[in-house]
């Protein structure tokens, strides 16, 4: 099983090797779905292992826990896997598909690979500073993705995003720094055993450095300033995977630290009260806004703040919550701008002033839309009832009614800017403007996400199941954490 | 426009240049147990590369490699990752390593691991990255033409 684990990252970084090499566009194509299909189907092999046999650690290179890198495989990061091999594979086809991403690109496929294989070290990696690596390889990846085409004024936009990243980044190495000197290890198991040993103010200090520098990269309130601005720019399939992903692993990273290395005394006013603002400064922006993209990307904020908001609860319920939260969101997420290309690729704009009667025109792109936008704004069956049920409830059972009422406010202003699209692109009068017939392949990709949201939905029992187990896997080792404190 | 190099620059840079590789060859070979390795050997050929493309500017550059930038990053990759992989196969964990001594004489003792080859890939990636940063950034002939 530890070659199983080892070749998620292997696999991308192989097929960035091969890529590389060879010249013709269809064979890196080939090597290039091959990748993402392979890494999507060894994660659903180490789930469902790690589900029911407990977590795999691999020792890299042979060297034990406190000299070498060690990959964990639980089974939160093997949800996150998972899911996000799906993601970057929908995404991948729907890059094919649409033919002029990677046809201007030559380096488009390494890159891409580059960002996987990033992606999957930052799930799988046992150690803050191999941790560091991970987030630095899938945030150059990006920043190469989002700067490639890009004229004056996108570039003006992305570089807020190239230098907030590396702000963020230097931010996340000296908070390394800081932890090694009080600890003396950056390995994640050790240090939870060793921080209970530190003087309380240290470990509030590293915990809020922490909660900040990811709180950048999962851009969660007041720190999201540089999304809107930046996502939007790229070229679809590099903005779905960012939207569905990125911000996602700082979230994943937060819930990673904040429960191993800095339990809270639970349910935590401050990390609630930053849900709720995220929340419904995310969708206030979203709905003042007129151009698809750009509304989504407020969404991607505003989502990002129920899943800080289950782990405010700090119960295993809220966990788990969260958790299912953000596997539904990876998936409605990526749909949602895939779509949102869609209306651009057949368009030629994403200015809602500019298109109207896509319904009419090309109701499968409507048909696409339907299930994802209500699925975002938490309407059943759909995934994201499930997710924002479940945290619901674990708000209640925490006594949590403030924050829950803010909650289900956003969700009702989401519904709203969902149906603002619907109403302003899809219904009315074709525009003339709507020509280009999107591809059959770009449709078959973004149709197969759609159908695994579905699948979310309707499996929500046996996900929240996984989702609890996981959750309880984390609290128990915050409570070995905080065992040594008293 | 052709960029006009001093005479100093393209007389030093004969001899400049094949040292600067000899040496960044010798950093990556005694890497394993000295001061040195992959990465730094691969920012001194990179750099002797950096003198190439001050007296000869990015053509020069393109006439010394004898590939693509790109595929020597990708072939650097395939070399680690194969060295990777190697590990797993002989019933190690991924990146696990083995080496062997060789007696060289008065020369001295080389231990040849399997992380020198891992090494090479990452020589061979550092080295075409610099190239690539050459070509792509710096030739501003190549952007006119």
């Amino acid at each position: 099983m530890t070659t199983v684990v080892s070749l998620l990252v292997v696999v991308p970084l192989a097929a960035v090797a091969l890529t590389l090499l060879w010249r013709r566009l269809w064979v890196r194509r080939l090597i290039s779905l091959l990748s993402s299909a392979t890494s999507f189907v060894i994660a659903l092999i180490v789930l469902f292992t790690v589900d029911a046999g407990g977590s795999v650690t691999v020792a890299v290179g042979g060297w034990e826990a406190p000299l070498g890198i060690t990959l964990v495989a639980d089974r939160f990061s093997a949800l996150m896997l998972s899911v996000s091999a799906a993601a970057l594979f929908g995404v991948l086809a729907f890059a094919v598909g649409q033919r002029d991403t990677d046809e201007g690109f030559p380096a488009f496929h390494a890159v891409y690979q580059a960002l996987a294989a990033g992606v999957a070290l930052a799930f799988l990696t046992g150690d803050l500073f191999t941790l560091f690596v991970a987030f630095e390889i899938m945030l150059t990846a990006s920043y190469v993705l989002i700067t490639h085409r890009a004229g004056a004024e996108q570039v003006r936009a992305t570089m807020t995003y190239v230098v907030v990243g590396l702000v963020a980044s230097g931010l996340f190495l000296l908070g390394i720094g800081f932890v090694y000197a009080a600890t003396g290890t950056v390995n994640l198991a050790e240090l939870s055993a060793r921080m209970g040993d530190i003087d309380p103010a240290v470990r509030t200090a590293l915990g809020w450095l922490f909660f900040m520098v990811f709180g950048i990269k999962a851009a969660i309130f007041p720190l999201f300033f540089w999304l809107p601005d930046s996502y939007p720019t790229a070229v679809t399939p590099v903005t779905a995977i960012f939207a569905g992903l990125l911000t996602k692993v700082g979230v994943y990273a937060i819930v990673r630290t904040q429960t191993l290395l800095f339990p809270l005394e639970a349910p935590s006013t401050p990390i609630l009260l930053i849900a709720g603002l995220t929340m419904v400064v995310g969708v206030l922006g979203a709905i003042s806004q007129g151009d698809i993209k750009r509304i989504l990307s407020f969404h991607i904020v505003s989502q990002i703040g129920y899943m800080i908001m289950g782990l405010g609860f700090f119960t295993v319920a809220g966990i788990a919550a969260a958790i299912v939260f953000i596997v539904h969101q990876v998936i409605v997420k990526t749909v949602m701008f895939l779509v949102g290309g869609l209306v651009e690729s057949a368009s030629g704009t994403g200015r809602l002033k500019e298109v109207t009667g896509v319904l009419h025109r090309f109701p499968v792109i409507a048909l696409l839309f339907l299930p994802a936008a209500l699925s975002l704004a938490g309407l059943p069956p759909f995934s994201g009832f499930v997710g924002k049920l479940a945290l619901i409830q674990a708000g209640f059972d925490a006594g949590r009614w403030m924050v829950v009422g803010v909650s289900l406010l956003a969700s009702l202003l989401t519904l709203f800017s969902m149906t603002k699209i619907w109403s302003a692109a899809f219904w009315g009068a074709p525009t003339p403007n709507l020509r280009r017939r999107p591809s059959s392949v770009m449709v078959a990709a973004t149709a197969g996400l759609v159908g695994l949201s579905l699948l979310i939905g309707l499996a929500g029992q046996p996900l929240i199941e996984i989702a609890t187990r996981a959750a309880s896997d984390l609290l128990s080792d915050s409570a070995t954490a905080s065992g040594g404190s008293a | 426009m052709k960029i006009r190099s001093s005479h100093f620059l393209e007389t030093g840079s004969r001899t400049i240049v094949p040292t600067l590789l000899v040496v960044s060859v010798f950093l990556l070979v005694v890497g394993h147990n000295a001061p040195g390795g992959g990465f730094v050997g691969g920012l001194l050929a990179g750099s002797g590369l950096l003198v190439v493309f001050l007296t000869g500017g990015g053509r020069a550059v393109e006439d010394l490699l004898p590939v693509r930038p790109a595929t020597l990053i990708g072939s650097g990759i395939a070399l680690a990752m194969t060295t990777a992989l190697g590990g797993l196969a002989f019933g190690g964990s991924l990146l696990s390593s083995g080496k062997l001594d060789i007696d060289l004489g008065w020369v001295g003792k080389l231990e040849v691991g399997s992380a020198l080859i891992f090494d090479s890939g990452v020589y061979l990636v550092v080295t075409g990255l610099v190239a690539t940063v050459l070509l792509r950034l710096g030739d501003t002939e190549g952007a006119r033409r």
